[in-house]
């Protein structure tokens, strides 16, 4: 059996420094997100402190934790969304190919188009058909080449394995389609403008488990081209789809590694009492 | 201790204070509605004879003739009401969308403060103000300066339901569509408009509504025209000035004919709200 | 997979397509519609101003005394405003009188006290009433109330209260009551609504507290909803009498249109508002326009402060705008 490539060692230092034993199989995966001392706060109150992190290429990285661990701010950090809400401040630097998201002449619009986002509660723009939302992110920056929009219409959707249930319905409302549906579209809606990344915020969390296997299916089809990072407050989610996991607490990165060992050799014992189901 | 209950009486008498509290509420709710039907009953009453082909048709005629109709106050009305609108719009809903996408917290109940005190501006008002900068400087009445006069009245009307409706949009739509990279304003006009806008023509249809039946700030602007006039520079007819000046006239057959013009704007104006109410069906927009 | 595989050659084939976002389209958009909303702001000032200028010969002249100098001839170049104030004032108050008690009982009615079944019929044609032009009930007023009034109504007021000084003399019609009657119906519909989202908004709780001390219906509604409305209902009627001060069409048609001050009420009158849209037009000179201006002036500064006050009680209570229902 095939040893998973084990990250750069310096992913699996927590918080506090201490750097734990790594495999040395083989070279450094690419990474795509190199975050390093990230701090949130909201107002007066943090919400994220000190989280080191590196991102996989190619690979789904879930994050997990009780409510109010920072989960989601911390997925919203990674495209720059924290900034809709007024009176955040940001310390630390969050690195995407290299590149620091947070330069001051970096257009945020930029960098959500190259790291794209899917909501917990699906929201197809309800004045649109299913066609004309999945196509709205290209038509919006200005692409106009009809030719072009009909291609990734139908590429993007064939990716969220959708094509085959709306091909003949593309002018319908795109609020006429089931939950599960209405996922997959907005999933093929980010597709569209082609990101590298895909964040996903508790996405099956408002729909039943048919819907919500279909999903993780999806999940593992894309993440051959895509990076994903997906916040999950279902463990065994994570535990099904994800090559990575880190778990959050109380707005601080308490461990990190592959799902394997975080499921069933986790070094902290806060990791522990979690997966075990002793505090959620 | 021993607990005592009312007597029988005072239980009869509580129960015959609640019986007289619901009657007569509920003749005062009869009252308030009553000039309604009154006014409604005249109209037709009054009205309905003199509303005739030749009313839609037909210009003024002299005094002591009779006959005629109101045709160019019909749409001089409509022209007021098209030039009012392309200052009311505009402002009103680029305004109202800056209070529900734009304002901070302060700022906001300050605008809305004043939009609301401009609100109750008595109308003839405006018409003084827009005497004062459009008529005098161009020394003659115009339909310019009733359109104007309309307009700024619309203006505080139409910010306020923008801003309601607007701020009814769910904020899931902003953020998808800023995560798709789109740049702020289009999200705003393409996704937020676009999505509000059932309710922001709601509220430019009441608006309209209301200035349509307006007509003390025309005295002095429009000024009103017993012929047609092309000239938009020039004194316009409109159907509530007409309606004044007839009703207060001594002439009888003049007295037919404010009757008339009245039935038919207050069928224009019903019609609008009919369309309104059509429009907001099941939703929690209500229009008090 | 193959999907996947096309999807990545084609990487950055969208990216080229797409424009790159500029955030002059942002600004330029945050600045224009800012520019749009700060527009009430200057059109108060504008109104003010504009008055203010039209106006400045007349106050240069007369000064305070304007407001309380009783006599108003054009002829003789005398302007003084009092009998207007006292109008305006005399018939706002009428239509106060005549118009609260109603509003505030029907509001009760419809929130506290009638099936539900005929509270949305009800509140339709209150608003029906409400969508009705000042001109067209003025004209109802001329020639179906006045006649009404004069051949019933009021001899049996001067009959039954003919020993007071308000219902002394001769009957013409038109007259102040008849113009508080008509003013009092137009502002029934505002003062019934803004009335009705208060007694809306005053929390389930404070009913539930007292049902479940054994009280009736209207006892629930006179202890706990009255009193705890009470801010807001003086906001409502605040609001209604701003709108009385300022009305023109109806008042104007039925109200005589002659300056002078008199206790009766049965004698005619003249509003701040109907005398501007009267005489706006027939003001020959200059101090005459002037005059007429002024009082814009005073009838807006007037109106501006009562409805200052309202705001500022409705404010604490209503959560959802009362421009709607003062359309």
């Amino acid at each position: 059996m095939k040893v998973m490539p084990s990250p750069d060692p310096s992913v699996f230092e927590r918080s506090d420094g201490a750097a734990l034993d790594a495999v040395e199989t083989e070279p450094a995966p690419p990474l795509t997100f190199q975050v390093k001392a990230l701090s949130m706060w909201y107002g007066g109150k943090q919400a994220i402190e000190n989280v080191s992190l590196d991102v996989v290429s190619k690979a789904v990285t879930a994050i997990i934790g009780p409510s109010g661990c920072g989960k989601s701010t911390f997925l919203r950090c990674l495209n720059r969304m924290h900034e809709l809400v007024p009176r955040t401040r940001m310390e630390g630097t969050v690195l995407l190919d290299g590149e620091d998201l947070y330069l001051t002449n970096v257009n945020p619009a930029i960098v959500r188009r190259r790291v794209g986002m899917v909501f917990q509660k699906s929201n197809p723009f309800p004045t649109m058909s299913i066609g004309e939302n999945v196509i709205v992110g290209l038509r919006l920056n200005g692409v106009r080449d009809k030719k072009f929009l009909n291609e990734r219409l139908e590429k993007s959707l064939r990716m969220a394995a959708l094509w085959d249930e709306v091909k003949d319905d593309l002018h319908k409302p795109g609020t006429s389609l089931s939950g599960g549906q209405q996922q997959r579209l907005c999933i093929a809606r980010a597709l569209a403008v082609e990101p590298e990344v895909i964040l996903m915020d508790e996405p099956c969390s408002a729909l039943d488990p048919i819907a919500t296997a279909k999903i993780e299916e999806l999940i593992h089809e894309l993440r051959s081209q895509y990076t994903i990072v997906i916040v999950t407050h279902n463990m065994q989610q994570a535990g099904r789809v994800s090559d990575f996991t880190a778990f959050f607490y109380m707005g601080r990165l308490i461990e990190f590694g592959t799902t394997t060992k975080i499921f069933t050799n986790p070094t902290e014992k806060q990791t522990e009492d979690y997966i075990t189901g002793r505090f959620g | 201790m021993k607990m005592k209950f009312q007597t029988a009486n005072q239980h009869t008498w509580r129960t015959i204070k609640n019986v007289l509290a619901s009657a007569a509420t509920f003749l005062s709710a009869v009252l308030v509605i009553a000039p309604l039907g009154l006014v409604f009953f005249h109209l037709l009453a009054n009205g309905l004879s003199s509303v005739n082909w030749d009313f839609f048709t037909h210009l003024p005629k002299p005094v002591g003739e009779a006959g005629g109709g109101m045709a160019n106050a019909i749409v001089g009305s409509l022209i007021l009401l098209g030039l009012g609108s392309m200052i009311g719009i505009p402002v009103g809903v680029l305004g109202g969308v800056y209070l529900a996408e734009y304002g901070t917290a302060r700022a906001n109940s300050v605008l809305r403060f004043v939009a609301d005190v401009l609100n109750g501006v008595p109308s003839i008002t405006w018409g003084v103000v827009v005497y004062g900068l459009v008529v005098l400087r161009f020394k003659s009445f115009s339909a310019y300066a009733g359109g104007l006069a309309l307009g700024l009245i619309m203006i505080p009307l139409i910010l306020r339901t923008t801003e309601e409706v607007v701020l009814l949009v769910p904020n899931g739509y902003r953020e998808a569509s800023l995560a798709l990279g789109v740049a702020r304003w289009k999200t705003i006009v393409h996704i937020v408009m676009k999505t509000a806008s059932k309710g922001i023509i709601t509220g430019i249809l009441l608006a309209l509504a209301r200035i349509a039946g307006e007509t003390a700030p025309l005295l002095f602007t429009a000024f009103g025209n017993r012929f047609w006039d092309h000239n938009l520079a020039q004194p316009i007819a409109a159907l509530p000035l007409q309606i004044f000046t007839y009703a207060i006239s001594p002439y009888d057959d003049w007295h037919r004919q404010a009757w008339a013009g009245a039935l038919v704007l207050v069928i224009g104006i019903f019609c609008v709200n009919v369309v309104v109410r059509i429009l907001t069906r099941g939703r929690k927009i209500s229009v008090a | 997979m193959n999907v996947a595989a096309e999807m990545s050659i084609q990487a950055g084939a969208a990216a080229a397509q797409m424009k790159s976002p500029s955030r002059v389209g942002d600004k330029a958009f945050e600045w224009l519609t800012l520019g749009m909303a700060v527009a009430v702001i200057v059109l108060v000032f504008l109104i003010g101003w504009e008055l203010a200028r039209g106006s400045s010969l007349a106050i240069q002249k007369f000064g305070f005394r304007f407001l309380i100098a009783s006599k108003w001839d054009p002829v003789t170049e005398e302007f003084g405003a009092l009998p207007f104030v006292y109008g305006t004032l005399v018939s706002s108050l009428i239509a106060l009188l005549i118009a609260v008690p109603l509003s505030i009982a029907t509001a009760v009615y419809l929130t506290e006290l009638a099936p539900l079944w005929i509270r949305q019929p009800i509140v339709s044609l209150i608003e029906m009433l409400a969508a009705i032009p000042s001109v067209i009930l003025g004209l109802w007023g001329i020639f179906v109330m006045i006649p009404w009034l004069r051949d019933y109504l009021f001899p049996f007021l001067k009959h039954l209260l003919g020993w007071t000084p308000f219902f002394t003399g001769p009957i013409y019609g038109p007259c102040m009551l008849a113009g508080g009657i008509i003013v009092a119906i137009m502002i029934l519909p505002i003062i019934t609504s803004v009335s009705r989202e208060i007694l809306r908004s005053v929390p389930n709780l404070q009913r539930e507290a007292a049902y479940a001390l054994g009280a009736t219906r209207w006892e629930v509604t006179r202890i706990a909803v009255l009193s705890y409305a009470r801010k807001g209902l003086f906001g409502a009627v605040t609001l209604g009498l701003g709108r009385a001060l300022g009305e023109t069409m109806a008042v104007t048609m039925v109200i005589g249109n002659t300056p002078q001050i008199a206790a009766s009420l049965f004698k005619p009158g003249y509003t701040l508002a109907s005398v501007i849209a009267n005489e706006f037009t027939e003001a020959t000179t200059d101090i005459y326009l002037q005059s007429l201006f002024e009082i814009g002036l005073v009838l807006f500064g007037v109106t501006i402060l009562v409805n200052l006050l309202a705001q500022l009680l409705l404010k604490t209570m209503v959560t959802t705008s009362t421009t709607r229902a003062v359309q």
